[in-house]
Parts: structure tokens; sequence; C-alpha cells
């Protein structure tokens, strides 16, 4: 191994940094913000760039530069709650698939595929019509449709980790079956997970800014980089920029996450970063 | 063999997928006369809609007339809108069905051509130009590139209008160029980022198959380089494609269904927006489970382009 095959992937530093960024702007937000979020100062409405402001102020006066850092904190949360949810569910349902064979993975990759028609948008609408608009329907729609692609990816590679020879050797050791799932398929499907989740979280923080859009998530006062879209769009004739700001931090953010992501899958197989 | 349990499997979806809509929108509110008129509806009026839905009946008989409703295309009359629900959903589905095809074109063109300069030009300068290009697409949110695309070309420019459809006839002012000029930018906004993700996947998939033995061999035989290209690695790199693109179908409605609230366009998904805001249970359910049935269908039938593309699984089948 030479000293360049060891240095990190350029990708990862610089997804790391954007997400490292994003993080601390997060944790700064709950000890101190440039103005109070939902304070409204409605005389100074749509105010251009200042010293005051960094990025001028909204419709209702409230400054942007406050309402991006704060709107941050409802697309980290959704994404990793949602995120969570399917690596709960995903990997638990993929193991059983993957150790259980036969009819209960028939079952579990027939319910995997039936959930695939459902994009998060559609569960979504549906559980708006019922239950109304919320943070909690962002997380519960965006949570179900990773369901089906984390149980996927899990089947498939503890399938592929369970044919191999130190399973074998386990086996024959008398462990039991979850035995070997938790002791030997867990820790080598690990790094696979870590990626996936990490693309996942970049499309939850993307579908969680389209629910706030279109009003089917975050409900104001709660700032939302998707709710600030849906204001700015009312405005774009008279402040322009104020559409620009929150879909450019919703872009890092997510720019952020897939270089991570793929940074981290080249540094744990860096066969297949050799090969792109 | 493949095909008959590929369609068995089909049935069965879109039988479960209709049967989870049918709970979540229909048996799991309760009473839906009450959720669609709302907290301060009095007993009689909750009760006269109730008899008009025909709610006194069991729920398994209104879920078989609901399919025998979607089978005749006969879904009963809007409470909100007062029209048949067809009809209703057949107007939209004018402005969605080719919104959607013109996003998915664009689509293809841009992600082969990008994908196909990019496998060519592999490790080179061109290679890293299109993949950086398509990191920053897959980060962009369809709908924010929606509104930059709007304030561009329509707020500044003023080459398209910002918002609204003027419909496809000629009487109503429209016409099929308007038309089609109105779903300019909503279809590119669609097929940019759409296109970022599926051209890293043909790149990949063509260097991949770049790699295989028969390539090389039909290259000695004397075959041309375009003609490997377009005999044989587009052939094999295109169910990887294929896949993928099938995948993406799913994105490509929900996407619709945004940016047609971003440029205000009367399609599908504002009807959507439009019976959660009336509380109209019935026209939802409609709506959520024709967007769920295209994925559905989408995906079977990039499975019987499989077989078509690669004969080898029609003999391997089960």
């Amino acid at each position: 191994m030479t000293a360049a095959r060891r240095r990190l992937p350029a990708s990862f530093v610089i997804g790391a940094l954007l997400v490292a960024a994003l993080l601390t702007l997060v944790i700064i937000s709950f000890v101190w913000t440039p103005y109070p979020a939902t304070d409204l100062d409605i005389p100074s409405k749509l105010q251009p760039p200042s010293a005051a402001h960094w990025l001028g102020t909204d419709s209702l006066g409230r400054d942007i530069v406050t309402l991006l850092i704060v709107g941050s904190r409802v697309s980290i949360a959704v994404g990793v709650i949602a995120v969570g949810i399917g690596i709960g569910f995903g990997v638990l349902l993929g193991l059983v698939a993957a150790v259980w064979r036969g009819w209960i993975e028939e079952v579990v990759m027939r319910f995997a595929d039936f959930t695939f028609a459902f994009p998060a948008l559609l569960s979504a609408i549906m559980l708006t019509a019922i239950y109304g608009p919320g943070v909690v329907t962002s997380i519960v729609a965006i949570g179900i449709f990773n369901v089906p692609v984390f149980i996927r990816i899990t089947r498939a590679s503890a399938l592929v980790v369970r044919s191999r020879e130190f399973v074998t050797a386990a086996r024959a050791l008398g462990k039991s079956e979850w035995r070997i799932t938790l002791e030997h398929v867990l820790p080598n499907i690990l790094p696979m997970l870590i990626v996936q989740a990490t693309i996942q979280f970049a499309l939850a923080i993307l579908a969680e800014a389209a629910l706030s859009y279109l009003g089917l998530g975050t409900q104001p006062p709660t700032p939302s980089w998707g709710r600030m879209l849906n204001d700015a769009q009312t405005q774009l004739f008279r402040a322009p920029m104020l559409a620009v700001y929150p879909g450019a931090a919703i872009a890092l953010t997510v720019l952020g996450l897939n270089l991570m992501g793929d940074g981290l899958r080249d540094l744990f197989d860096p066969r297949l970063a050799n090969r792109r | 063999m493949f095909l008959a349990r590929r369609f068995a499997s089909f049935v069965a979806t879109l039988l479960v997928a209709s049967i989870v809509v049918f709970t979540v929108l229909d048996v799991l509110p309760g009473n839906i006369a009450e959720v669609m008129l709302g907290e301060s509806a009095t007993p009689e009026s909750v009760a006269a809609l109730g008899a008009k839905l025909g709610l006194d009946r069991p729920a398994p008989v209104r879920y078989a007339d609901w399919m025998k409703g979607l089978a005749s295309g006969d879904l009963g009359t809007s409470v909100a809108y007062d029209t048949p629900i067809s009809a209703l959903i057949g107007e939209r589905l004018a402005v969605t069905v080719p919104l959607a095809l013109m996003a998915m074109l664009l689509t293809t063109v841009l992600a082969f051509a990008l994908g196909l300069l990019a496998a060519s030009q592999h490790g080179r300068a061109g290679d890293t130009a299109v993949m950086a290009a398509s990191q920053v697409g897959i980060a962009v949110p369809n709908f924010w590139f929606a509104i930059l695309l709007s304030l561009v070309f329509a707020v500044k420019l003023g080459w398209f209008s910002a918002t609204g459809f003027p419909g496809w006839s000629a009487d109503a002012g429209g016409g099929p160029f308007a038309g089609l000029r109105a779903l300019v930018l909503p279809a590119v906004a669609l097929a940019v980022v759409q296109a970022s993700i599926l051209a890293r996947i043909v790149r990949s998939a063509v260097i991949d198959v770049m790699r295989e033995d028969f390539v090389r061999t039909a290259r000695a035989k004397g075959v041309s380089r375009s003609g490997v290209l377009w005999g044989h690695v587009m052939r094999n790199a295109m169910v990887t494609v294929l896949t993928v693109m099938g995948l993406q179908f799913a994105n490509l409605l929900a996407g619709t269904v945004v940016i047609e609230r971003v440029f205000a366009l009367p399609g599908l998904g504002l009807l959507a927006f439009q019976a959660i805001a009336n509380r109209d249970l019935v026209v939802v359910r409609d709506v959520v489970m024709l967007l769920a049935a295209a994925v559905v269908c989408i995906n079977f039938i990039v499975d019987l382009l499989y077989v078509v593309i690669d004969p080898r699984l029609r003999a391997r089948g089960s």
C-alpha cells in the first residue's frame, strides 16, 4: 500500500467539510442566531443585504441568515429520523430474509417491491388527506420509502457474506444462525449500509424540502428550506434572490452528503475506486 | 415462464396497492363523510354525504364497487367539483402525461449524449467535466431549478410565461404550439436533474461492457468501433440502464407533481392538492391509485423489455 493509496479521497474531504460546516451551524443555532427566528418585523421587509442583515430580509421582515440556519434543523432532523426508520425496519427484514430464505424471504421481497410503488410524495399525499400536513407526515412518508431500499441492500449483501468460508467455519463451531448474523454478517455489511445511509440521507433532505415546499411537510412558523422557497416564489418579481439562498443551502447539503457517500465507498472498497 | 411469473406478480402488486390505498383512505379514517365535511358539520349533512357515498355498505362491497369503477372508467361524481371524476382526471392527464413524456425524452437524450461522451473520454477532461456537472445536477432540488428557470426565462427574459397552461385547443386561446411552449421549462427542470443520475449510469454501464471479452472478440473480428458500440455494447449496457430508467420513472412522476405546483399547471398533481384542500378523499384516492398504478405498470414494461433485449432471460425464467 503506497502513501497515495492511503490518502482520503478528495471527494470525501470536500463532502465531509460541507457536512461538518452544516452541522456546526446547526449546533450554533441552538445557542445563538443573528435574530430570533420567528420574530416578524414587517416595516423592514424585503431589505437588500446589509451589515445588519447579511442576506437581507423576507416578506415578513425576518432575517434570511437566521431562517437558513434554523431551517437546517428540520432538514437534518427529518433526514435522520426517516433514514433511521428505513434502517431499523429494512435491515431487520433484510436479515430475516437472508437467514430464513424460503417463503419468508419471498414475502419480504415482494413487500419491498410493492413499497417501491409508493414514492414518499404519494404516501405524503395520502397521509395529509387524512391526518393533515406536518413534520410527522414527512417523516413517516420518507421513512416508509426508505424501508425497501435497506431491505434490498441488506439481503443482497448478507447473502454474499453468508456464502463465505468464515461463516461456514462459524457454523461448524456450532454458533447459532443469529449469533453468526450479529457477529459476522452485520459487521461485514456495515460499510455498505453506511454508504447507503449517507445517500438516503441526501435523498431524504431533497424529499423533505419538496414536501415542505408543497405545504405537506413542516408548517409555519417553523422555518424550513422548502417553506422559504415557497414564500420566495411569491416574491419572485420583487426579491428574486430570496429564491436563490434556500435552494443553494439544500444543494450544498445534498452535494456534501453525496460526495461523502462516494468517498466512503471508495474508502471501504478501493477496488471500485480504481475501476471508476 | 419468466413472463407468466412477472405478469402474476404485476397483477398481485396492483391488487395489493389498491387494497392499501383503499384501506388508508377509506377504512382507517372511520367515517370519511365526517373527514370530508370537517368538524363543524351537522350530523344530518354527514349522514347525507355518507348516503351519497354509499358508506352504509360494508367496506369489502365498497372496495369491489371501486374496483369495478376503475375497470369501467366510471368513478362517480366529485363532491367538490360536481363533475364526473373520470372526466376530471382525463382533463388533468392531458397535461401530466405530455409533461412526463417530454421530460423522459429530454432525460434520455441528455443522459445518453453525456454518458457516451464521458465513457468515450474515460479518465480524460470530458469525463471529469460530465461527472462533476452531474454531481451538482443530482444535488439540485428539481423544484428549485424550476423556480430558477422561471426566474431567468420568464421573469427576466420573458421568453415563457411563469405560470399557467393555455390548453391544447385553439378555441380556448391555446393550441398545440402554445401548449408545448408552456411545458418546455417544466420539462427541462425535470429532465436536467433526472439526466444527471442517468448519465452516470449510462457511462458506467458502457465502461463495464467495454471490458467484456466479447467486445474484444468483435473488434478482433474486424467490427468497427461504432459497430461494436451500437451492436454489442449498447445492447448489453441497456439492461442496467433500463432498470434505472424504470426506477427513475417513479421519481419522474413524483417530480411532475411538484413541478406542476411551481408552474401552476393544471395536471394530476395540482388536482391532488386541490382535492386535499377540499378534503375530497374520493378524488385523492383515485389520483393516488392512478399514480401508483403507473409506477407498477412501468416497472412491468421494463421487465418485458429485458426479455426483448437479453434473450438469455427467456430461457432462464424460473
